[in-house]
């Protein structure tokens, strides 16, 4: 009995060990794997060169400009009202109202939308219906903002990432601690005074976690963009909002399935899912660095 | 109060003590108000708008044909007068033909038979009018497209057999259907029970420290991005199947959802980990205190404690793959095919969204397709997230707290 009980145990016990290195093997495989097959391609001039010969040569310079605009234009749009969001929730609402409660859930829907929906809601909404009526009222008619471009693009994103942003603001401000808040209210601070000038400063971090997390995601993600102005090959770099962009996530997909020369151009695909994988790789590390001594502050 | 008092000693008086109107403080206070309800003002939004832009798949025939009389006006190209009524008059006259498609049209004809018997008075007229005035009148010829459009629709919606761009469009569903819930299948069926023991280790038999490394480390999965996951499958682990078990297809099913299942893991394992340290310790403690030992504790009692929890998990990884766009574009196949072999190729719900909305006629019966599939997607996915949300709330705090 007591053997049969240890057999069990031991096979338990080590099952959900194999899983957690099954897991953890899996990461180290996808980067080893990104890592060799890019190696040899990637340089500085692969970085920083145009695509050449119809994306069979040359670098990925626009690809990476396009994200940085994109992840820019979403992170103005999307921190600010993320923690703003996030200060409502934790200083205004009550946790048991019903306005709390909707909110969280609306967040949390957010968080697990698809992000092909976001894709279609930016394609209807921004593309049909906000951008005729801009056309409409500011050009008289002329199409300018009735058609995919970086703006929507970005703005689709920011919708998105609201979500990873609300919720590591509203982590951050609950690290600050309740007798700061009280002594700067004892003090004769009024409400809003001590949110600007205690609470703020102390979730700083957690801003900035929420923020390079909401980069991450949105540099990422390539279903939203498919249709809201993401474009596969441009001769120039985007030069205002309204002008469609390269990306590094759409790069990959469409060579890797609709090149007309998939061996060929291999160790670009590679090399730009390195870069891709690499540049979101970073910030989640960072972000991860900066929660967990977080956490280690509120113990 | 004036400045008098202030300086010698401040007196408090019901004036003074009373709350001093601020108008930037009062606009900043309604401003984060209003801000905060954009989250819940989004969602409507999308559902609104997504639904909005389906419409064109619902649109009666009547209707339709006047609708797109008004705004033929408008967007001249986007009702390509040649091409939809050129697939309404192709049964009509070469409907003796040997084809194949031809000979299954009166089919889905007579399908939409009773529909379009309702409204027998104006079909009639445009019938016989569309085929004598067609190559006159361009007015003429938009209403059999609107015709066909609407035919598609109600005779072939919950047909097999989804050919969008052929010259007879048809827009069966259930290829989409079957083919996503194989991936979602095989996806949870590897992911779950992965995720689930990786937690329960996690949880329970690692060390603190070593908790400490496991958790940020698979929730660097999760900040993997799918398109660099669905390129991993398709250029390796999609090879790297096909030696091991000798199937055709090197793009099927099988693939599809192994490569869901790595975007699956890290939520079914976050959300998992955390309902089973939510545990209370007395549990724990109890049965260690019965005689218990580590393993039987966490197999016999924390496990079952956080039922709740991990069903709610599991849901949501159900919910990530059904939704899941690029993995399914890159390594799935995409073929509209209904069989259930695994290693098949498929095509996902999502996946055809975002491979065919690039192509779609603005306004169309596709386009309005794609969107109702989307709407689809969005209260499936609205659905799960209400029911996991319901069973976190409400059954594992009731039955952890007892109650």
């Amino acid at each position: 009995m007591r053997l049969k009980n240890k057999i069990i145990g031991g096979a338990i016990t080590s099952a959900s060990a194999v899983s957690v290195i099954l897991i953890i093997s899996i990461i180290v495989i996808i980067l080893v794997v990104t890592i060799i097959g890019g190696k040899d391609k990637i340089s500085w001039e692969f970085i920083t060169s145009f695509p050449k010969e119809g994306m069979m040569e040359g670098g990925i310079f626009p690809a990476i400009y396009g994200t940085a605009l994109l992840v820019i234009i979403m992170s103005i749009a999307a921190v600010p009202f993320g923690a703003i969001t996030a200060i409502y929730l934790s200083e205004y609402a009550h946790e048991k109202s019903w306005i709390a409660q909707s909110i969280r859930f609306a967040v949390r829907t957010l968080a697990t939308v698809p992000s092909i929906i976001f894709g279609l809601f930016g394609l209807g909404f921004f593309i049909q219906f906000v951008g005729p009526g801009m056309d409409k009222w500011f050009l008289g008619g002329q199409l300018k903002w009735a058609q995919p471009n970086l703006l929507w693009a970005s703005l689709t994103m920011a919708l998105l990432t609201l979500p990873v942003v609300i919720v590591s603001v509203e982590e951050a401000i609950r690290t600050v601690p309740r007798e700061l808040r009280e002594a700067s209210l004892a003090l004769g601070a009024t409400k809003w005074q001590t949110i600007k000038k205690v609470v703020i400063p102390g979730s700083i971090s957690g801003i900035m976690t929420g923020t390079i997390l909401a980069v991450s995601r949105g540099a990422g993600e390539v279903a939203p963009i498919l249709f809201t102005g993401a474009a596969y090959s441009l001769a120039t770099l985007p030069t205002s909002v309204s002008d469609q962009f390269m990306n590094l996530g759409y790069h990959i997909y469409v060579m890797s399935t609709q090149s007309s020369n998939v061996d060929k151009t291999l160790p670009i695909q590679f090399a730009t899912t390195l870069v891709l994988l690499m540049l979101t790789f970073t910030l989640n590390l960072a972000a991860v660095l900066i929660r967990s001594s977080l956490r280690r502050r509120v113990k | 109060m004036n400045s008098d008092q202030a300086k010698t000693a401040y007196i408090f008086t019901a004036e003074s003590l009373r709350k001093k109107f601020r108008f930037s403080e009062f606009f900043a206070e309604k401003l984060i108000t209003s801000v905060a309800f954009l989250s819940i003002a989004v969602i409507i939004l999308i559902f609104f708008f997504v639904f909005r832009e389906s419409l064109p798949a619902f649109k009666g025939k009547p209707k339709a044909t006047t609708e797109n009389k008004v705004s033929a006006g408008n967007k001249p190209e986007s009702y390509g007068s040649s091409e939809p009524a050129t697939a309404e008059q192709k049964p009509e006259t070469y409907s003796g033909e040997e084809k194949v498609t031809t000979e299954k049209k009166p089919e889905t004809y007579t399908g939409a038979e009773p529909t379009a018997a309702n409204k027998p008075e104006t079909n009639g007229a445009d019938k016989d009018t569309s085929v004598s005035a067609d190559e006159v009148n361009p007015d003429a010829s938009l209403r059999p497209s609107a015709k066909a459009e609407n035919e598609g629709s109600l005779g072939s919606l919950f047909g097999s057999e989804w050919f969008p761009v052929s010259e007879n469009p048809r827009y069966g569903m259930i290829p989409l259907f079957v083919g996503t819930f194989k991936v979602t299948l095989i996806a949870i069926l590897f992911a779950a029970p992965i995720a689930i023991l990786a937690a329960l280790f996690s949880s329970s038999f690692a060390s603190p420290w070593l908790r400490e490394w496991i958790k940020p480390a698979i929730e660097l999965l999760a900040g993997f991005p799918s398109v660099v996951i669905g390129f991993f499958a398709l250029m390796v682990m999609a090879t790297f199947f096909q030696n091991l078990f000798g199937y055709e297809t090197r793009l099927n099913s099988f693939v599809g959802g192994i490569a869901m299942a790595l975007a699956a893991i890290p939520i079914i394992f976050t959300i998992t980990e955390d309902a089973l340290t939510a545990i209370p310790a007395t549990y724990k403690e109890a049965s260690l205190a019965l005689g218990a030992s580590k393993w039987q504790t966490a197999v016999f009692v924390t496990l079952p404690a956080a039922t709740p929890g991990i069903f709610a998990a599991v849901l949501l990884g159900v919910g990530r793959v059904f939704g899941e766009t690029m993995i399914a574009l890159m390594a799935t196949g995409n073929a509209a095919l209904s069989g259930l072999n695994p290693f098949e190729s498929v095509r996902t719900l999502a996946a055809t969204i975002g491979a065919e909305m690039a192509e779609v006629v603005f306004g169309d019966m596709h386009y309005g397709i794609l969107f109702l599939i989307g709407s689809l997607l969005f209260v499936f996915n609205f659905s799960i997230n209400a029911i996991a949300e319901f069973y976190i709330k409400g059954k594992l705090i009731k039955k952890i707290q007892g109650r």
